[in-house]
């Protein structure tokens, strides 16, 4: 048997939804784990990423934590995937760029409604937040970009057996389109 | 306040009436609004709009279109500075800063007493005598730091423009070499006499044998282009000259308006007699908006003298007339079919091609659109005949060509040299010495390096419609690339995405490298995006936009290639800086706090 295909899988500044629509992929996972050895995801709960063949991303670079994720993964893994409008785009948590940090941060932590002790957080557990969000591939280099909010699992699945199969990705209309 | 609109309203009733009500002069009627008014505020977009009988909105989309219009006011002077690489060489930049410092301005932003308002243009054609600025869009020429500081003072203390000092408004000829179209004599009426005499068929004839091709680079056989539009059916033909000179490093066109209107005009009109047109247009750029009296003037001596109006040297039938309607900032109205759209009031979007504008032109009636130099060489060429033309340049490129010269030379200015000179023998002649590169045919053409300066200025080898632009050793040849890249950024029409977006994304590449922020992953970048601009652009700005980045990169890998980080992939940001603002909320300056 030949040795299998590994794929490491992470959230950044996104909502998992990306993660939920694979896992809509139902019971294909199945077919997908004869080839296919899973590293750092969400799934298996391996908290570093290892040498990997295949990184799929979703969500943005919102802080520096963010930052530390996207670098090793880029690292350790051949091929780098940005899954989803976050990370291509930077997505809803990017609609903070139209504002200052500074006032993002008062507004939910000092000034906002209902808030007792109001101040910013500043423990040095907390990953600082990066001025404004960025999506990936203006950090690291990325080679492949998933649309959809999220991809569907259809289309999470024809990307993932094309790859596999050393294909050039090709999408039918539907997958990618929403009109 | 009620009052205050009806004045708008009486004087926008005047001033469209003054235009015949007509919305194909919502242009020139939005420029002479933003004349009076300082600009084109919402209310003045509703009130030509009801006048013309043009939608606002369509009314609001010209005027964003076009760089000289303004829909809030800017300052009583408006001061831009011609932003071309050459004029920055002579020193733009600081006396830019100087003039804003002494303003107490930011570039762009109206002072708050609304007196002035400092900002950069796309190049004004002066690079022969920068830098140079207009002020309220007149031309200035020569600024010097004591200049500057005048100004300053002429601007604080309220001074009309007409009462500034008059040599700073002095446009100079620069003529240093002439041939056959500026060095041979002229009797104004020859031309038309010719055609007259011999009549259109024979005056066609010598134009084939010319040769002449258009001289405003794209080399279409001029004797053809009359030829189709003469035998297409139309209801009415128009003769239309293209004065939108607007490729940065060119001011030959400046020249020929401003010492040799006359040629072009008998140009036009002999051109008008062959194709059987009543209605002439000289689409003049809005930069060279100080000759427009000139030109008028011109034109209403041609009028007394029989030259043109209604039976033209007492011919029966023979009438024809030209209108002068100026641009208004838009570099992509160079292009014909853009030209037209402009001419007719609209934005200059580039039309779809074909048909061409020798059959579906000018109000979709069959129309000759022609470079200024190519009218020039056509008056000329009906007065002495197609030989005499062919006699210089060479087999495919027959007879001369005006160059402006501009830059790291001794004698800036206009050179007109039979087709088929070599580029060393033009740099000789300026007096370039150490010359590392030139710059050919404007950001839109190509950077020809040292070892190629025996190529020769001709269609068939390199093409040019006269932008001549020489750097020595001593210029960092990334800046005039970086220039370029902001430069068709900025003047993208934005009709279509490969030129919107990749212009765009061409200038944040070329930032990001020559910051030093550059990675060979991003020239690979630099090089799909330019391949897929030059697929699938909508016209020749998209087209072309590439040039300076792909061009350099071929012939000039070193200047790229010093400047890259590292081989990997680098952001295009400071990566710990983006920290900073957390850092100063949070007070923290621990290991964590920082991106290495």
């Amino acid at each position: 048997m030949p040795e299998k295909i590994k794929v490491a899988t992470a959230s950044l500044a996104g909502c998992f939804g990306c993660h939920m629509s694979l896992l809509d992929i139902d019971e294909r996972i199945l077919d997908l784990v004869q080839v296919v050895d899973f590293d750092r995801t969400p799934i298996t709960d391996i908290k570093k990423v290892g040498p990997c063949d295949v990184g799929i991303i979703e969500g943005g670079v919102a802080n520096a934590e963010n930052v530390e994720v996207l670098r090793e993964f880029r690292h350790h893994c051949k091929i780098l995937v940005a899954m989803g409008a976050c990370a291509t785009n930077g997505g809803i948590p990017a609609m903070r760029n139209q504002f200052t940090l500074e006032e993002c941060l008062r507004e939910s932590y000092v000034e906002g409604m209902g808030i007792e002790n109001p101040m910013v957080p500043n423990d040095a557990e907390i990953p600082l937040l990066l001025n404004k969000v960025r999506p990936l591939h203006e950090v690291v280099k990325v080679d492949y970009f998933l649309p959809g909010c999220p991809p569907s699992a259809d289309a999470i699945w024809t990307f993932l057996t094309e790859l596999i199969q050393g294909k050039p990705i090709a999408f039918p209309y539907t997958q990618i389109h929403y009109d | 306040m009620t009052s205050a609109k009806t004045e708008l309203e009486g004087f926008v009733a005047e001033v469209v009436d003054r235009y015949g009500r007509d919305r194909r002069n919502l242009l020139q009627v939005l420029r002479t609004v933003q004349d009076q008014q300082g600009c084109v505020c919402d209310d003045a977009v509703q009130t030509v709009g009801q006048a013309i009988g043009v939608p606002a909105m369509n009314v609001r989309s010209v005027v964003e279109f076009y760089s000289f219009l303004h829909g809030t006011p800017r300052g009583q002077y408006d001061v831009l500075f011609s932003d071309n690489i050459v004029d920055r060489m002579l020193g733009k930049e600081g006396l830019m800063a100087r003039l804003c410092e002494r303003l107490g301005v930011e570039p762009g932003v109206p002072r708050a007493d609304g007196r002035v308002t400092v900002d950069n243009t796309s190049c004004t054609g002066m690079p022969d005598q920068g830098p140079a600025i207009l002020v309220n869009g007149l031309a200035l020429t020569h600024l010097t730091p004591s200049r500057v500081d005048t100004i300053a003072d002429l601007i604080e203390r309220g001074v009309p423009l007409q009462k500034w000092p008059g040599i700073y408004c002095e446009v100079e000829d620069n003529v240093r070499r002439r041939d056959l179209l500026l060095g041979t004599p002229f009797i104004d009426g020859s031309g038309i006499r010719a055609v007259l005499a011999q009549g259109p068929d024979a005056v066609l004839d010598e134009m084939m044998t010319s040769g002449l091709r258009g001289l405003g680079g794209a080399g279409f056989k001029t004797a053809q282009k009359w030829a189709l539009s003469r035998a297409a059916a139309g209801h009415e033909h128009f003769v239309v000259c293209n004065a939108d000179e607007g490729e940065p490093g060119t001011f030959k066109d400046r020249v020929l308006l401003q010492g040799h209107a006359n040629l072009l005009f008998e140009g036009m009109t002999v051109c008008a007699r062959v194709i059987g047109a009543r209605r002439g247009f000289l689409y003049l750029r809005g930069e060279y908006r100080y000759m427009l009296e000139l030109l008028e003037h011109t034109l209403a001596q041609r009028r007394r003298a029989g030259l043109l109006g209604k039976g033209i040297l007492g011919t029966e039938g023979f009438d024809f007339d030209i209108e002068i309607h100026l641009g208004a900032g838009a570099y992509i109205c160079g292009e014909e079919s853009a030209l037209l759209e402009s001419l007719a009031g609209k934005r200059g979007v580039p039309r779809k091609r074909p048909p061409f504008p020798v059959t579906h032109g000018h109000d979709n009636e069959p129309t000759v659109v022609n470079n200024v130099e190519t009218f020039s060489a056509a008056a000329k060429i009906a007065a002495n005949g197609g030989a005499w033309w062919a006699a210089k340049g060479t087999a495919t490129s027959p007879g001369t060509k005006l160059l402006s010269v501009s830059g790291d030379c001794a004698r800036p200015g206009v050179y007109e040299y039979p087709f088929g000179i070599t580029i060393q023998e033009i740099l000789d002649d300026c007096g370039a010495s150490d010359t590392a590169a030139v710059q050919v045919a404007g950001p839109a053409g190509q950077l020809v390096p040292k070892r190629d300066f025996g190529r020769k200025i001709a269609y068939e080898d390199v093409a040019t419609g006269g932008s001549f632009m020489i750097f020595n050793h001593t210029r960092d040849l990334l800046a005039v690339v970086r220039n370029f890249a902001a430069f068709f950024a900025h003047e993208s029409c934005g009709f279509c995405t490969p030129c919107r977006v990749g212009t765009s994304l061409m200038r944040d590449l070329v930032e990001k490298v020559a910051t030093g922020n550059g990675t060979q992953y991003d020239l690979e970048e630099m090089k799909h995006l330019g391949k897929i601009m030059k697929q699938a652009s909508h016209c020749g700005l998209g087209l072309t936009a590439p040039n300076p980045v792909l061009g350099s990169l071929d012939k000039f890998p070193e200047i790229w290639t010093e400047k890259l980080k590292s081989k990997d992939f680098e952001p295009a940001f400071d990566l710990d800086g983006a920290l900073s603002e957390a850092r100063a909320l949070t007070g923290r300056d621990d290991v964590h706090a920082h991106i290495a």
